[in-house]
């Protein structure tokens, strides 16, 4: 074993414990404070505090992110870029769009615990996230062509999102809502909403596996990849799949959370240099510590209130671009 | 006759609008080096691709007896090998390992998501050592110089082991006693019996080869042995004059004047 490997290793080891030791500790933070845990036995509200609230909210938090650095991963090496983000094909503003159609709509509020209204809810963004995808694709016609993607990717999103903007101004009541859904929350995640995001997560996680290599040989640009004898055009297709999924599917249950996606695949590579199979399994292991983290931090910070953890990944994660563009100039990249 | 190793009949190729290979036909000699060679915009690039089946393009390429657009992708990766100059569009790998990098040339022999074999990791092993980046193997390629990362480039092309390489300018950023070392790997892999396609720039490494292809326009102007009193010819006038040709120490030199 090189000592790259090895090193991959260690850190996805590293990672997965400390993502143990912070759902540990996440179910000990939140409005009721550490006492419920300790009350937890014998207190049924306290318990329920802790069963059906804490844990599956902070476990939640950390899929949710896990899918984004799968994504984030996906993204930057399917499109060789690495500023690329998970919402590059348009799915934010896809999903941000069918969740102001479903609020018009029905008129139901984001912070409504009742099943149906979340599942409506959910429904509605996963929908628009991968309909705006598939929008994209229509547009580039297909994927064989890179930045005819990106291109089309950023005129699906500005449009979606002007639309969302239209409907929001039409009836002003749901802003609030579509506002709160734009910041990104890991408040409402219940275990059927991890059941859907772990589900979805390992199936993506092992096409993205599975695909690699395609990763790898693109690395060395497109016209070498196809003359390793690598299907592009089939495997690209796949990958645009994985993207659409696991960012629909962590969109859909938390809303736009920024940055992690966008941090996470560089976080990973800071520490080690590996191949895309690699990297893709921690990315998702560091993208699932981060929001975790950050969750935790936005139920912390102003106890017994809560930050937005999307403002938060937001005002981390840029801060970390900065320094990373900081740093890349002072090399003389970009 | 010589058996032919690959060849192109009536082959056009368009980039964006415009036709940029008018109908060329061209047969490459088997277990030979031939270099092409011709001003820039001659489409030296643009018919290599076209040869590797990596550009879409009308008329034919014929890979010993069968066309290439025939033979699946794989098995046209295990037979034919071909470096591309980098440029713009295309990848960086700066965050690859060295040796992780070059094993993207054993892809074609590999199952799909198999670990490496022996046979992989010694093909591989011998391909860095050919080129003498063997030693920088763990670290990322993002680190290395230009000429350095060319010969792992290099190296990874090698290490498909196929019987037929095209390489595109395989000597940028190289520096002298490399660009040496590049043409005696160039000379083994010919001795082995493989054949060696390779467009050049350096008009004293291309007279090495053992049969020249010079182009212009789009056409193939001339093709013959690089001792060819014609072949000569057909370079000094391609490049206008401006350059002439003369033994020196046994050796072919274009010198510009």
């Amino acid at each position: 074993m090189s000592s790259q490997q090895r090193r991959a290793l260690v850190l996805g080891i590293v990672l997965l414990a400390l993502g143990a030791a912070l759902l540990v500790l996440g179910a000990g933070i939140g409005s009721t404070g550490f006492e419920s845990v300790l009350d937890a036995r014998h207190d049924p509200v306290a318990l329920q505090i802790v069963r059906d609230i804490r844990l599956p909210r902070t476990l939640g938090a950390w899929l949710a992110g896990a899918l984004l650095g799968l994504a984030g991963a996906v993204a930057q090496g399917l499109f060789r870029n690495p500023l690329a983000d998970p919402y590059l094909l348009g799915s934010a503003s896809g999903a941000s769009l069918g969740v102001a159609i479903a609020l018009a709509m029905f008129g139901v509020s984001p912070t409504s615990t009742e099943w149906v209204v979340r599942l409506g809810l959910t429904g509605a963004a996963f929908l628009g996230a991968v309909l705006a995808v598939l929008l994209t694709l229509l547009l580039a016609r297909g994927v064989q062509q890179t930045l005819r993607l990106l291109l089309a990717g950023v005129i699906v999103g500005v449009v979606l999102g002007a639309a969302k903007d239209l409907i929001t101004i039409a009836s002003a009541d749901i802003l609030q809502a579509i506002v709160g859904f734009m910041l990104g929350s890991t408040g409402l995640v219940g275990w059927s909403a991890c059941a859907v995001m772990g589900a979805l997560g390992a199936a993506c996680l092992l096409l993205g596996w599975m695909l690699a290599p395609l990763l790898d040989g693109l690395a060395l640009g497109e016209a070498t990849a196809a003359s390793l004898g690598l299907p592009l055009g089939a495997m690209r297709a796949a990958l645009v799949v994985v993207l659409a999924l696991a960012t629909g599917a962590a969109v859909a249950q938390t809303g736009l959370i920024a940055f992690v996606g966008l941090a996470s695949p560089h976080l990973v590579r800071s520490a080690v240099k590996t191949t895309h199979a690699r990297l893709l399994v921690l990315s998702t292991a560091m993208g699932g510590l981060l929001l975790m983290a950050a969750d935790l931090l936005a139920r912390w910070l102003i106890a017994p209130q809560e930050l937005p953890v999307g403002v938060l990944t937001a005002v981390l994660g840029g801060s970390y671009l900065l320094w990373l563009m900081h740093r890349r100039s002072a090399r003389g990249g970009f | 006759m010589q058996a032919t190793a690959l060849e192109a009949r009536q082959l056009s190729a368009t980039l964006g609008s415009v036709e940029v290979l008018h109908a060329i036909d061209l047969a490459l000699a088997a277990g030979r080096w031939t270099s092409i060679v011709g001003p820039n915009g001659a489409g030296k690039s643009t018919l290599l691709k076209a040869l590797a089946g990596l550009l879409a393009h009308r008329g034919e390429v014929r890979l010993g007896d069968q066309p290439l657009s025939a033979l699946p992708g794989r098995a046209r990766a295990r037979r034919l090998s071909w470096l591309g100059q980098g440029g713009p569009g295309e990848g960086s790998a700066d965050d690859l390992m060295v040796y992780d990098v070059a094993m993207l040339g054993r892809l074609p022999h590999q199952r799909w998501l198999a670990a490496p074999s022996e046979a992989d990791r010694a093909a591989v092993e011998r391909a860095l050592r050919s080129t003498q980046a063997w030693e920088w193997r763990t670290r990322p390629l993002g680190q290395l110089s230009g000429g350095e990362r060319q010969r792992v480039l290099l190296a990874r092309a090698l290490a498909v082991e196929a019987e037929l390489l095209l390489m595109d300018e395989p000597l940028a950023n190289l520096d002298p006693p490399h660009q040496a070392d590049w043409m005696a790997v160039a000379r083994a892999l010919v001795g082995e019996g493989r054949t060696v396609v390779s467009v050049l720039h350096e008009l004293n490494v291309a007279l090495a080869a053992d049969a020249m292809v010079v182009m212009a326009g789009g056409r193939v102007l001339h093709q013959g042995g690089c001792h060819d009193p014609a072949t000569h010819q057909a370079l000094e006038s391609v490049f206008d004059g401006r350059i002439v040709i003369h033994r020196v120490a046994g050796q072919w030199i274009a010198i510009p004047h």
